[in-house]
């Protein structure tokens, strides 16, 4: 699913770069978590093909995806990053978008859109 | 062992604002050699798990990166204490001392130890109250 449907579906309004290629980078599976140990555990491949959805809104969420190369973030529950987390992302080239949905709202929405977890 | 890069590294004690800034450099510098993407994760994951080990658990401590004329990457992690009292637990997913501020930051999981023995092909690790020697060794053709 393209990044700009997965926006859609969430109502997500962008907090970084949106640019027409962000827009259109295809994504296969979500995972979610506010355990960034759990996500630096639990993600194993296809990284770049990878949601993570988050109400971990903290620098070290940024780190964590940078040491996967996961390059979207959802933030969940109507979080915001702080100005230089902002800056922080788009130094490292990733995505992030903030819904108001709440996690299992959001994650709700994906998966009826066809998005699965990272198991398939 | 002959070296073909040495790095090395400080790690403060609490230090969340700049957590995860030694894996970075760690990352990116064994990637300019050539490291495939698929291995430099696997390294990325577990040296950021044990460098935040060092700033929530740890006086902080040393850091440590070595490649060798092979291509296997070795990593270091030596802090001054206050050891591991029981490592068998802490080898256990899901088992966790983490502080209230360091589940704050979305760690505390209970999943660093077994998830860096778990990415490195070799994971060697000694505690005393004097300190923790952790040595992780990952085999890669650069």
């Amino acid at each position: 699913m393209r990044a700009k449907e997965i926006a859609d579906a969430l109502h997500a309004v962008p907090l970084t770069l949106w640019e027409e290629e962000h827009q259109n980078h295809e994504y296969k599976n979500v995972f979610a978590t506010d355990l960034m140990s759990d996500a630096l555990a639990m993600i194993q491949d296809e990284e770049e093909s990878t949601v993570l959805l988050t109400g971990l809104c903290n620098t070290q969420t940024l780190r964590t995806a940078e040491m996967l190369d996961v390059r979207f973030i959802v933030f969940v529950r109507g979080k915001f990053l702080l100005d230089d987390a902002i800056e922080m992302a788009k130094n490292m080239g990733i995505v992030c978008l903030a819904t108001d949905y709440t996690m299992y709202d959001a994650c709700g929405r994906l998966y009826l859109k066809g998005l699965t977890g990272i198991y398939g | 062992m002959d070296s073909i890069l040495h790095k090395e590294y400080t790690v403060v004690q609490d230090d969340y604002v700049n957590a995860g800034k030694v894996s970075s450099d760690i990352k990116s510098t064994l990637s300019e050699i050539g490291i495939s993407p698929k291995v430099l994760r696997k390294i990325a994951v577990a040296s950021y798990e044990s460098e935040i080990n060092l700033i929530i658990h740890a006086y902080g401590g040393k850091v440590f990166l070595d490649v060798g004329e092979d291509g296997a990457v070795y990593l270091v992690f030596k802090d001054p204490g206050p050891g591991i009292p029981d490592l068998e637990k802490a080898l256990t997913p899901g088992w966790s001392t983490a502080s209230e501020k360091a589940r704050g930051m979305g760690f505390g999981a209970g999943m660093g130890l077994p998830n860096i023995q778990r990415v490195s092909d070799d994971f060697h690790i000694e505690s005393s109250p004097e300190g923790t020697t952790l040595s992780l060794v990952f085999r890669s053709p650069v």
